[in-house]
């Protein structure tokens, strides 16, 4: 579990990006960060592993204090897929990379062999084994990030905008990846402005604007707000805003599921016949 | 021809390998990009697109080299027979993450970067950037340091520091990806301004059709290194094929195909949310 406590952070430039942030990250729950850019998403998630200390204000992982650990400690249980794979990629080819923090960890040599082979297949770049990171494209990179984090199985894991530079079905693949890893109990949090994505996975929103929590709740309830949404710079989804534009007629307007949305549609017509 | 006077860019048969890469990157493709288009190229990564791009400023074959098939013009110009910077008058480029693009002090200063190295007398670069801050909406902050600014002002400047080349097309490479929805919608109104105020050409690489679609007037779907699909966005979103190829179908489009599996058919194939409300009103007040 993850407990944020009255934390504010502030740069050494001035910049006061966090300004009381209280939340609670329950464990294997499946959690969006929201809004705008420069609202303090990344900031936020960069003190779940350590990788920043609050400035006044406290974050506790399952009861410690970030403040009295290393990030070394801290990354075993959380792991970070940075939203620029360059930040995080260095190795001479792929599977150097997804193997480097297991031989860090100091696992066996068989559990390595194991453990990077499992995480190349579910990432689907075992075919660039030995080639270079930098070889890849960009969206292929994210997928050599997120491999090299998964690949030593913490128990949360945190991804910073996965789903830019993805296609369509490389969006589809993530997204039923980070349902199977929740399902095995894992905490996912992920930072992302896509909101089509978040519709689609319908996890617990926290939505931020200007180094504050402006709402928290199912996507449902927070995405169809248009208000809300407005104010930390993101639009509803696309069937959302369909029901927002259809609500003098009755409809709900809490729908961003396109099967509920017809669902929905087609009872109106029958009751009308 | 008639409508080849239109064309601003024309492939025949282009073929294209990076240098010691035994299969093609892209080949087959044979296209006709006409004057004032505005056109989404898409498919699933590694598809080739930006190889096809970069064959539209030159990059392919002067700068990586490599063996380039088949027959290429822009903006008439023979691209296997001038110089990348002959071609870079007409054909601007605007790069993802707009951190890569910017570097100068002051976002006038970037802006007129491209115009001080084509030696451009001093009052005109003036009248250039100044039109060029005011088209992209960033007048105001000609005087701040790019660094400082939000992701969307400063794709904003990116685009800006094209524009004031007047480039005949412009490609721009997923210049959304990076912004928040709001931001981006913003880029797309400027982009969108452009090409139907100014009559610029467009080449959008995009994934996410939803945000673009309403838009373009053609899109491109690229698949294993040639051409698997051209035309209107209703025609490739209601395509099958886009659908198997992987291609992001806006939910408006998505919702009709429900609707209409289960015996509700819409008058039109809506795109846009604008669109769908319509018809849908329309539907529920009819039956």
């Amino acid at each position: 579990m993850i407990e944020v406590k009255d934390l504010h952070f502030t740069y050494s430039t001035g910049l006061e990006a966090l300004k009381g942030i209280n939340l609670t990250v329950e464990d294997g729950e499946f959690l969006a960060v929201m809004g705008q850019n420069g609202a303090g998403k990344t900031t936020l998630v960069k003190h779940f592993n350590g990788l920043l200390k609050p400035t006044t204000g406290e974050v506790l992982v399952d009861g410690v204090n970030t403040r009295d650990v290393s990030v070394a400690k801290l990354a075993r249980n959380v792991g970070f897929v940075f939203q620029n794979p360059d930040h995080q990629l260095f190795s001479e080819t792929v599977e150097e990379e997804v193997a480097f923090a297991l031989k860090n960890f100091g696992f066996e040599k068989d559990v390595i062999e194991k453990q990077t082979d499992w995480a190349l297949t579910l990432l689907d770049i075992s075919q660039y084994r030995n080639t270079s990171p930098f070889m890849l494209s960009g969206g292929e990179r994210k997928r050599v990030a997120l491999a090299s984090i998964l690949a030593w199985d913490p128990k949360v894991i945190i991804m910073d905008e996965p789903t830019i530079g993805q296609d369509h079905l490389q969006k589809e693949n993530l997204q039923q990846f980070i349902m199977q890893l929740n399902s095995q109990k894992k905490t996912v949090v992920v930072v992302t402005h896509d909101v089509e994505f978040v519709a689609e996975c319908n996890p617990r929103v926290v939505l931020m604007s200007q180094g504050k929590i402006l709402a928290e709740g199912i996507a449902e309830e927070v995405l169809t707000d248009p208000k809300l949404v407005a104010q930390a710079s993101i639009v509803p989804p696309q069937i959302a805003q369909i029901f927002l534009g259809l609500a003098d007629l009755g409809l709900p307007t809490n729908v961003i599921d396109v099967h509920e949305a017809a669902k929905i549609l087609l009872n109106r017509l029958r009751e009308r016949q | 021809m008639a409508n080849q006077t239109l064309a601003v860019i024309e492939t025949r048969d282009l073929k294209y390998t990076y240098p010691g890469a035994t299969n093609p990157s892209i080949k087959d493709v044979s296209i006709t990009i006409n004057k004032s288009d505005f056109i989404i190229l898409t498919g699933p990564s590694g598809c080739g697109k930006t190889t096809l791009c970069r064959c539209f400023n030159g990059l392919v074959p002067h700068f990586y080299n490599g063996t380039l098939e088949g027959e290429i013009t822009v903006a008439g110009l023979n691209v296997a027979e001038h110089k990348i910077h002959e071609l870079a008058r007409h054909v601007g480029l605007v790069f993802q993450n707009p951190e890569n693009q910017l570097f100068a002090l002051s976002v006038e200063k970037d802006v007129a970067f491209g115009l001080e190295n084509s030696a451009m007398p001093r009052d005109e670069m003036r009248k250039r950037v100044d039109w060029a801050l005011q088209m992209t909406g960033i007048s105001e902050l000609s005087e701040r340091p790019p660094h400082e600014l939000s992701g969307g002002q400063q794709q904003r400047v990116a685009i800006a520091s094209v524009l004031a080349m007047q480039p005949d097309i412009m490609i721009l490479d997923e210049p959304t990806s990076f912004l928040d929805p709001v931001g981006a919608e913003k880029i797309f109104e400027v982009i969108n301004e452009l090409n139907k105020k100014l009559g610029i050409t467009i080449i959008l690489v995009e994934h996410r059709l939803d945000l673009a679609a309403k838009y373009a007037n053609k899109v491109i779907v690229m698949n294993k290194g040639s051409v698997a699909l051209s035309g209107t966005p209703r025609e490739i979103f209601m395509s099958e094929e886009a659908r198997l190829i992987g291609v992001g179908i806006p939910k408006a489009t998505k919702l009709y195909q429900h609707l209409k599996k289960h015996g509700l058919s819409l008058k039109s194939v809506p795109v846009t949310t604008e669109e769908t409300v319509k018809l849908l009103r329309e539907a529920l007040k009819h039956d």
